[in-house]
C-alpha cells in the first residue's frame, strides 16, 4: 500500500506528459487533483493503520525488491513508514492537494498544453517528494532528493522565455548540486563506517555507541550531510538560491519552495536523529547556522519590495528556525515548527499569489496598498497566516516556535535563545509590513494616474477577489493555520515522533536511548511562552507605527541608517561577493585557462600537431611515388637484389 | 661436353640481358620482349636443373611458365594497344600520371 503514495503522482504525472497536449484544462487540472486526492486518501488511510499500533511497534517497512546487489553492497527497494514520515506525506499530499486545486484557477491563462506540462510537472514533484520522506535507506531517499530537486527546476524555469526565470532554475540547479556533493560524500562515508545505508540498520549499530565528543568519522559524516541540507534548505552559505527561485510560478514556490522540499534537509536530519545526535559538535555547527541564517535572512526580509520574496526570506528564516531545534536536539519541536510553518507559509505564498493574480502580475509592495476592501477573502486569510507565523498566541506558529525557543532556553543556549528572540520579532515587523503596505493604507490603483502602469487594471475597475478554487485552498490552509498548533500541546506531537528518533530493536521494542529530556518546568514555560508573545505583538506594533500610522517615518529611518538600508536591500551584498570570489574566478580560469590555454593550445594544439607532422611528412615522401612504372620495376628489382645478396653472402 | 655451370652461366647473361633491357629500353613492346627473355632464362635453369638431377620436374615446371608467359604476352599486348590508342605512343616515360 505505501507504494501506491507515490505512485499515484506518479501516473497523473505519466498521464499529463503523455496526453496533456490533447486534454482540456478541466481534464488535466482534473487528472492532477484527483491523483494528489487520491494520495492523501491512501496517505490517511496507511497512517491510520500505523495509529492503532502500539507506540514503540509504529514501523512499517516494506521492501519491494532487491535494487542494487553488489558483494558487500546490497541495497533494497524498500520504504518506510513511520511517526515521522507520516508526518511529512500527510503534510505532502494534503496541502499538495489543496496548492494543485489552488494551481487550477491561478494557472488557467496558460495554453492548454502548458497548463498540462504544469501539472505533470507537479505531480512529478509530489511523486519524487513521497520517495524522498518514505525511502527507507538513503539510496532511495536520494532518488526523492534529486528527483525534486530537477522538479524544482523545471517549476522555477516554468516561463523559461523568461531569461530571469530561466537564469533562477540554473542558479537553484548549481546550488543545489555544491550541497548535493556533500551529501553523496557522506553517504558514500555512512556506507564505509556503518557497511549499509539502512536508516534502522545503522540507527541499530550506532545505539551502543556513545556519542562521539572529539571530531571523528560520524561528525565528518553528519556535517558532509548537513552541507547537503544547506543547499536543499537554503541555509548559509547555499541559501541565495531560494529568493530567486520566486521566478516560478506562486504555487510552485508554495507547494516546493516553503511547505516541502525546502524542508527536506530537517526531515533528512529529523530521519538521522541519532546519527546527529552522536556528533554534538555537528550538532553546534547546525544550531549556529540555523540561527545565524534565521537573523540574516529575517533583517534582509525587512526591507525587500517584491511581496514573494519578503515570504522568500521569510522562508529561509523559518527553516533557519527549524535547523535550530534540530540543533539543540529538539528534532520533535523542529518537526513540529516544520508541520505548522507548511499551513502558514503556503497559506501566504498562495494568499500572495492571490494578490498577484487580481493586480495582473504585480508583485511589487510599493504599487499595492488598499486591497482590503477589494479582496476580503484574501486578506483575512492572508492576516491569518501573518498571525500565525508572527507567533500570536492561539495559532500555529505560536505553539511551535515557542517550543524551539523553549527547547533552546532549557538547553542552556541562553545566546542562541536570544538571536531566535530577535529573530521572532523580525519575522512579525516583516509580516505585518507586507500586511500593511498591501492591505491597508492609500490604494494605489485608485491612485494610479499619477504613475501609469500599463500592466494593471484601468483606474476604478473593479478587482476580482480569489475564484473559488482559490478562495477554497485559503480557506482552510488558514484554517489549518489556526488550529494545526493544538496538535502539539503538552508535548502530544513531540512524544508521537519520538520513536522515530530512537532505535526500534528486531522485536519492535524500544531500545531505551536516553534523550535530554528537558526540565519540564511549567512555571519557566509559560515565562518565556508571555516572552515571545510580548515580542510577537510588539512587533506588530512597530510595523503597525512605521507602515500604516507614519510612512515617512519609516522612510526617515531608512534615510538615517541609509548604509545599514542599503546592506540590507542588497541582501548582504551575498550574491555579489559570490559572483565575484567565486563565480567570476570559475568564470576567468574557464575562459583563460581551460578554454584559450588548455583547449585551445595544449588539447587542440596536440591533436591538430599530430595532424599537421603527418602531412608535412607526407609531402616529403610523396615525391617518391613518381608515377614512373620502370622507377617501380628497378626499386622492386633492387630490393630483390639487395635481400638475395644478403641471404647469400651472409 | 656443357656441364650444369655452362647452361646456369648462359641463363644468368641471358636474365641479366633481359633486365639490362627493361631498364634500359624505351618502347614497350621492348620491354615485353626483354620480360620474355628474361622468363626463358628461368626456364633454362629449370631444365638444366631437371636434366642435372635426372628428373621431370624441372620440364612440367616450364610448361606452366610458358602458359603464364603467354596469357602475360596477351595482356601486356593489349594494354599497349590500349595505351598507344590512348597516347599515340609506346615511350613509357610518357605514362606517369598515377602519382601525387
Amino acid at each position: 500500500m505505501l507504494l501506491l503514495i507515490p505512485l499515484l503522482p506518479f501516473v497523473g504525472f505519466l498521464l499529463n506528459a503523455s496526453f496533456g497536449r490533447r486534454l482540456s484544462k478541466a481534464a488535466a487540472g482534473a487528472v492532477a487533483c484527483a491523483a494528489m486526492a487520491g494520495s492523501f486518501a491512501v496517505s490517511l488511510a496507511a497512517v491510520w493503520s500505523l495509529l492503532a499500533k502500539a507506540p514503540e511497534a509504529r514501523v512499517v517497512t516494506q521492501t519491494f525488491f532487491s535494487w542494487i546487489a553488489s558483494g558487500d553492497f546490497s541495497v533494497a527497494f524498500a520504504l518506510l513508514l513511520d511517526p515521522l514520515a507520516s508526518v511529512m506525506i500527510l503534510i505532502i499530499t494534503g496541502i499538495g492537494t489543496l496548492i494543485h486545486i489552488y494551481s487550477t484557477a491561478y494557472m488557467h491563462e496558460e495554453s492548454d498544453s502548458e497548463f498540462a506540462r504544469y501539472f505533470s510537472y507537479l505531480n512529478l514533484f509530489a511523486a519524487f517528494m513521497l520517495v524522498l520522506v518514505l525511502g527507507s535507506n538513503f539510496l532511495v531517499m536520494f532518488v526523492g532528493w534529486e528527483g525534486v530537486g530537477l522538479c524544482s527546476y523545471l517549476l522555477i524555469g516554468f516561463w523559461y522565455q523568461k531569461k530571469s526565470a530561466a537564469d533562477a532554475g540554473k542558479k537553484a540547479f548549481i546550488v543545489n548540486r555544491i550541497g548535493d556533493v556533500g551529501f553523496v560524500l557522506g553517504v558514500l562515508l555512512i556506507f564505509v563506517r556503518f557497511g549499509t545505508l539502512d536508516f534502522q540498520e545503522i540507527g541499530r549499530s550506532l545505539a551502543p555507541l556513545a556519542p562521539e565528543m572529539a571530531f571523528g568519522t560520524i561528525s565528518v559524516i553528519t556535517l558532509l550531510l548537513f552541507i547537503g541540507a544547506t543547499g536543499k534548505s537554503a541555509q548559509i552559505p547555499l541559501f541565495v538560491w531560494l529568493p530567486d527561485a520566486m521566478e516560478g510560478p506562486t504555487p510552485v514556490s508554495a507547494l516546493i519552495h516553503a511547505a516541502t522540499m525546502v524542508t527536506a534537509g530537517v526531515y533528512m536530519i529529523g530521519r538521522n536523529a541519532l546519527l546527529f545526535g552522536h556528533a554534538p559538535r555537528t550538532l553546534a555547527i547546525v544550531a549556529i547556522v540555523g540561527i545565524a541564517t534565521a537573523l540574516m535572512a529575517g533583517t534582509i526580509g525587512l526591507v525587500q519590495n517584491d511581496i514573494k520574496r519578503v515570504l522568500a526570506y521569510s522562508t529561509v528564516s523559518q527553516l533557519g528556525y527549524m535547523f535550530l531545534a534540530m540543533g539543540v536536539g529538539a528534532f520533535g519541536a523542529g518537526i513540529f515548527h516544520l508541520y505548522t510553518h507548511a499551513f502558514f507559509k503556503a497559506l501566504l505564498f498562495l494568499g500572495s499569489g492571490a494578490v498577484i493574480h487580481a493586480l495582473g502580475g504585480e508583485q511589487d509592495l510599493r504599487r499595492m496598498g488598499g486591497l482590503k476592501n477589494d479582496l476580503p477573502i484574501t486578506y483575512w486569510t492572508f492576516l491569518i497566516g501573518s498571525l500565525a507565523i508572527a507567533g500570536v498566541p492561539g495559532l500555529a506558529g505560536f505553539f511551535s516556535k515557542d517550543e524551539i525557543l523553549f527547547r533552546t532556553f532549557a538547553g542552556g543556549h541562553v545566546l542562541l535563545w536570544t538571536v531566535g528572540l530577535l529573530t521572532s520579532l523580525l519575522t512579525a515587523i516583516y509580516m505585518f509590513r507586507v500586511v500593511f503596505l498591501a492591505f491597508h493604507g492609500p490604494s494605489y490603483t485608485h491612485a494610479a494616474p499619477e504613475h501609469p502602469a500599463p500592466q494593471h487594471p484601468a483606474p476604478g475597475t473593479h478587482l476580482h477577489d480569489a475564484p473559488p478554487a482559490m478562495a477554497i485552498a485559503l480557506i482552510v490552509l488558514a484554517i489549518g493555520s489556526v488550529f494545526a498548533g493544538y496538535a502539539g500541546l503538552s508535548g502530544r506531537f513531540e512524544r508521537f515522533l519520538e520513536p522515530s528518533f530512537t532505535v526500534v530493536q528486531d522485536a519492535g521494542g524500544l531500545q531505551a536511548q536516553p534523550t535530554p529530556e528537558p526540565a519540564s518546568d511549567a512555571g519557566l514555560e509559560t515565562g518565556l511562552m508571555a516572552v515571545s508573545s510580548v515580542v510577537a505583538i510588539a512587533g506588530i506594533g512597530i510595523a503597525m507605527f512605521f507602515f500604516l500610522r507614519k510612512r515617512e517615518a519609516a522612510d526617515r529611518v531608512a534615510r538615517q541608517f541609509g548604509g545599514l538600508h542599503r546592506v540590507l536591500e542588497h541582501k548582504y551584498y551575498v550574491d555579489e561577493i559570490y559572483d565575484a570570489a567565486l563565480v567570476q574566478p570559475i568564470h576567468i580560469v574557464s575562459e583563460e585557462g581551460l578554454w584559450k590555454t588548455v583547449d585551445v593550445r595544449v588539447i587542440d594544439g596536440a591533436v591538430n600537431g599530430v595532424a599537421d607532422a603527418v602531412r608535412g611528412g607526407s609531402e616529403t615522401l610523396r615525391r617518391l611515388q613518381t608515377g614512373s612504372v620502370r622507377a617501380y620495376a628497378a626499386s622492386l628489382f633492387l630490393g630483390v637484389v639487395t635481400v638475395l645478396g644478403y641471404y647469400l653472402w651472409r | 661436353m656443357p656441364t650444369l655451370n655452362h647452361y646456369l652461366l648462359l641463363s644468368a647473361v641471358l636474365f641479366a640481358i633481359g633486365t639490362a633491357g627493361v631498364f634500359v629500353r624505351r618502347n614497350l613492346i621492348t620491354i615485353l620482349l626483354s620480360i620474355e627473355i628474361m622468363l626463358n632464362a628461368v626456364n633454362l635453369t629449370f631444365v638444366a636443373f631437371g636434366r642435372a638431377m635426372g628428373s621431370a620436374d624441372g620440364q612440367i615446371i616450364v610448361f606452366f611458365v610458358m602458359t603464364v608467359a603467354a596469357a602475360e604476352a596477351a595482356i601486356g599486348l593489349a594494354i599497349v594497344i590500349a595505351l598507344f590508342r590512348h597516347r599515340e605512343s609506346l615511350n613509357p616515360d610518357m605514362f606517369t600520371q598515377l602519382k601525387w
